[in-house]
Parts: C-alpha cells; sequence; structure tokens
C-alpha cells in the first residue's frame, strides 16, 4: 500500500476517541435523481461535513457495517424519489433515527432533473445544512 | 475455541477494550484466542468506520465504544 492510500485509508476510519462520524446513506439509484444522490453524498464526503457509507452494506447486514452506523452521530439519507428505498432499506435494518432529504420534496423529479453541478451543489447545501443542525 | 479480535490503532479506550475483553474472558473461563489488530488495512478489511471494534469469530459485534467487562461476558456467555 502507498503512502498516499495509507493517509486515505486512515481517514476513513474513526478512532472512538474522536467525534462520531456523521454518516451519509444516499439511495444512489439508476435515475437522475439516483445519481444526484450519490454525487451530493461523494461531494459532502470530500468537504468533511459527513461521511458516505454503503448502503447496501445495511441492505447486506455486514456486521462491521451495521456496527458503525449503530455508533454513529448523525445519520443522513438521501432519496432521490418517492419510494424511499434509502430510508426503507435503514428502517428494515432497525435504525430509525435518521435525517430524511428526499430529492423530490425540494423540486427535483424524477426522470426530469438534470445531472448538473447546480443540482449537486443545491443537494449539498441541503444536506449539509441538516448535517449541522 | 472463540477467536476475539480488538480492532484499534492502538490509543487509550483500545487498551481498555483489550483489558476488558481480557477481564471478561478470564472470569467467564472460555477457551479464546485474542488478538489487537493494528494495521488500518487489516482493520478496513472489516468495513468498520469507527475504533475500537470488537470481533468474535469473524463477526463485528461492536464499533466505535468500550464495551464494559460485563457487556462482553453477556456476549459470549
Amino acid at each position: 500500500m502507498t503512502k498516499a492510500k495509507q493517509n486515505a485509508a486512515q481517514k476513513q476510519v474513526t478512532c472512538a476517541c474522536e467525534t462520531a462520524p456523521k454518516l451519509i446513506f444516499p439511495c444512489s439509484g439508476s435515475s437522475d435523481v439516483g445519481e444526484l444522490a450519490d454525487r451530493a453524498a461523494r461531494m459532502l464526503t470530500k468537504t468533511g461535513a459527513g461521511r458516505m457509507y454503503c448502503l447496501a452494506g445495511i441492505g447486506g447486514r455486514v456486521s462491521g457495517i451495521m456496527e458503525s452506523t449503530k455508533s454513529a452521530a448523525k445519520i443522513l439519507v438521501i432519496d432521490g424519489c418517492p419510494h424511499d428505498c434509502a430510508g426503507n432499506t435503514l428502517r428494515q435494518a432497525g435504525f430509525n433515527k435518521f435525517e430524511h432529504l428526499r430529492l423530490c420534496d425540494i423540486g427535483m423529479a424524477k426522470g426530469r432533473s438534470e445531472v448538473c453541478d447546480v443540482s449537486i451543489q443545491k443537494v449539498v447545501e441541503k444536506g449539509r445544512a441538516i448535517l449541522e443542525g | 475455541m472463540k477467536k476475539i479480535q480488538i480492532l484499534g490503532t492502538g490509543c487509550p479506550k483500545c487498551k481498555l477494550l483489550m483489558a476488558n475483553v481480557e477481564a471478561a474472558v478470564k472470569a467467564l473461563g472460555t477457551e479464546a484466542t485474542i488478538e489487537k489488530v493494528e494495521k488500518i488495512q487489516d482493520i478496513m478489511k472489516f468495513a468498520v468506520m469507527t475504533t475500537p471494534a470488537l470481533v468474535v469469530d469473524g463477526q463485528v459485534k461492536s464499533a466505535g465504544k468500550v464495551l464494559s467487562a460485563d457487556d462482553i461476558k453477556k456476549m459470549l456467555a
């Protein structure tokens, strides 16, 4: 492993001596709004507002992901469309306490939302406000 | 025999969890191997986001908290 990769890996894991992480679960669906949710979550991670985590790991009941999620300081779920797949995945895994950002509630309709910097930034700003609130 | 792993890079909380695990195993008289996993690349194989974490027979049982010896005893019993 290169030094850069080691440093990146170090940033992925938080010691409990530090503040518990704020985790972000986007639906990452195949539609335009799913892509917006995914790209906004990645941007929020890059800017340090929170950390994107694997929704598939919740669905697959991966023990490390389940236990880390239990210890999160805050959970932000970003769903693109009204099906609420990400939110329902969390609920079915027993996580009922989370903040829910639904892109359909902020004027982004499935199939009619351009994936562009302006739209991503709009989601990022909403997500950041929730994470910092 | 149980395989117990403590994931953590060596901070005081990781060491405290290790001590609590050792106390729990001793109190129960359980046959177990206890291993400290400190390399970040090895920790990441368990997909945890926070440490210290406790792994029993390959399953992550807790992450981001220091379980007491009593909590660990209940988990191992």
